[in-house]
């Protein structure tokens, strides 16, 4: 990383474990401010894990995580939520609200996150729906209404709709068609520049993690392995580089298809 | 496999979850006082909860009040003593039967959704949602229907009290031949506060156990639609049984000689 980059986000030496199973083994990753980090690994590597400590979802046993310079391991809920309201996340699933409409879903983090008045809070919910090309329409459906790219847009207009710093995506293309990908790819990347804010993506996805970012990092067994602008990843000179971002079964990553 | 290995490890199993349950209940129960309050939330658990709940409970508790009077006819009936039938309707019904039936059948139709509710937005990453969105799954999710269960159950069990004892009354009169005003009389007579209200405190605490395990059970389930039903399944049974263990204990502050 270069040396004026304020670090947005900052990991360091993050250990987790799921009891004899280490997940994340002493991860180290910065954030710079304002740019777009992707963190890439096959299944199973510890992404949403890692992912999830940055939340405060999970804890974990050893490190740090700091978000602005603070510290949020170990965090109360009142310090938590105040870091919490300068983050937007989009689930990979969306993790719409069944109970609520899709407008009710974007506005969610307005209402109840800081109080907005309902109506207010639905005319900036239109808003956001516009901006990730659905019309005032979809804004009355239940999610259980729409089809897997709608509900992503629907996520990705709840992510945003806060004007968040810091903006987390979980496999945002997962499960959409080659074309609805890269129209995801494509908002996310026009949204991210349009609020300015601060990224880091998990995906698997190749196309996806080319188009969205700044800088990616490759996570294998728990560490990062390789991290490096995204235009140095096909000369990154790492084997374990090289056989995911092509996809190789031959290589040194071992995959296990058989159970247990 | 060594015995004593599966004998600790049921035993630390055991502990671990009294743990996980005594934690879930301090958290939950300190979201129940202290702000933000959710009141379209709270409102709208107060109808699921005791409205809805209306028809089943009711419908429970007349049928147990007509059984109550013709079996205990019969029975008395050996002794001679068929005038007791008021009395032990009334007594019946007011202390035991409606808080503990209409709190087994609330058990079953809201304990069993909200486990099923909150345990598909576990699976489903929508809780892990709510917190992203600055908003406290406990405060959200587990405070209102936890006060509307204790609120509502004994709204229900005064509603069940009233129709059970009717139920009495309707078997009573119309089919084993009692005089309406000395069945009113001797029901009135036997009657002390304290029967009644000693329901309505069984009550409140059988309706926060049952909010209480339906959203324990929901909260912690993982596993797709497997674990939801695991979850549903255990949160009816762990608050059938729990309300029949503070059945007793109740009983035992209330009326022990």
């Amino acid at each position: 990383m270069m040396a004026n980059e304020t670090p947005k986000i900052a990991i360091q030496n993050l250990h987790k474990q799921f009891g004899e199973k280490v997940v994340l083994d002493g991860v180290d990753l910065l954030v710079p401010e304002g740019q777009s980090v992707v963190i890439i690994g096959g299944s199973g590597t510890g992404k949403s894990v890692l992912l999830k400590n940055i939340l405060g979802l999970l804890s974990p046993e050893k490190g740090s995580i700091t978000i602005d310079d603070q510290d949020v391991v170990g965090m109360d809920w009142p310090e938590r939520e105040r870091i919490l309201q300068k983050v937007g996340m989009l689930f990979q699933n969306a993790a719409l609200f069944d109970s609520l409409t899709v407008w009710e879903n974007v506005a969610f983090g307005l209402i109840e996150g800081r109080g907005m008045k309902r109506k207010e809070a639905q005319e900036i919910a239109y808003d956001k729906l516009a901006d990730v090309g659905l019309g005032p329409e979809i804004a009355p459906l239940s999610p259980a209404e729409l089809s897997g790219g709608m509900r992503k847009r629907v996520g990705l207009a709840r992510a945003i709709a806060t004007d968040p710093e810091i903006i987390f995506f979980d496999e945002p293309t997962t499960g959409l068609d080659p074309i609805m990908g890269d129209v995801i790819n494509d908002l996310i990347v026009d949204r991210v520049k349009h609020l300015g804010a601060t990224t880091l993506t998990i995906t698997h996805d190749m196309a996806s993690a080319r188009k969205i970012a700044d800088k990616i990092a490759m996570i294998y067994q728990g560490k990062i392995i390789w991290a490096g602008p995204v235009s140095e990843i096909d000369e990154s000179g790492n084997d374990f580089v090289d056989q995911f971002i092509h996809g190789r079964a031959e290589g040194p990553i071992q995959m296990d298809v058989r159970a247990g | 496999m060594n015995p004593l290995a599966s004998i600790g490890r049921t035993t630390i199993g055991f502990f671990t979850t009294i743990g996980r349950i005594s934690q879930f209940t301090a958290r939950a129960v300190f979201h129940c006082f202290v702000p933000p309050f959710y009141g379209r939330l709270l409102g709208r658990q107060l109808i699921e909860i005791g409205y809805y709940s209306l028809p089943v409970v009711g419908l429970t508790a007349i049928f147990t009040g007509m059984v109550l009077a013709l079996q205990s006819f019969t029975g008395f009936a050996r002794f001679n003593a068929e005038g007791a039938v008021a009395s032990v309707v009334v007594l019946s019904i007011t202390r035991e039967l409606a808080p503990v039936l209409a709190g087994l059948m609330v058990s079953g139709r809201i304990g069993a959704a909200m486990a099923a509710e909150i345990g598909t937005m576990s699976v489903t990453e929508q809780v892990d949602a709510l917190t992203t969105l600055s908003t406290n799954p406990f405060k959200y999710l587990v405070a209102p229907r936890l006060i509307a269960g204790v609120l509502m159950l004994p709204l229900l069990v005064l509603v069940a009290d009233i129709i059970g004892v009717f139920g009495g009354y309707l078997v009573s009169i119309y089919k084993l031949g009692f005089n309406p005003t000395v069945y009113l009389e001797r029901t009135w007579d036997i009657l002390e506060p304290l029967d009644v209200v000693s329901g309505l405190v069984k009550a409140a605490v059988f309706g926060f156990l049952i909010s209480l395990m339906g959203c324990y059970h929901g909260y912690h389930s993982r596993g797709g639609a497997q674990g939801v039903g695991a979850a549903t399944t255990n949160a009816v049974v762990s608050a059938s049984v729990l309300i029949l263990a503070f059945n007793y204990m109740i009983t035992e502050l209330f009326f022990a000689i």
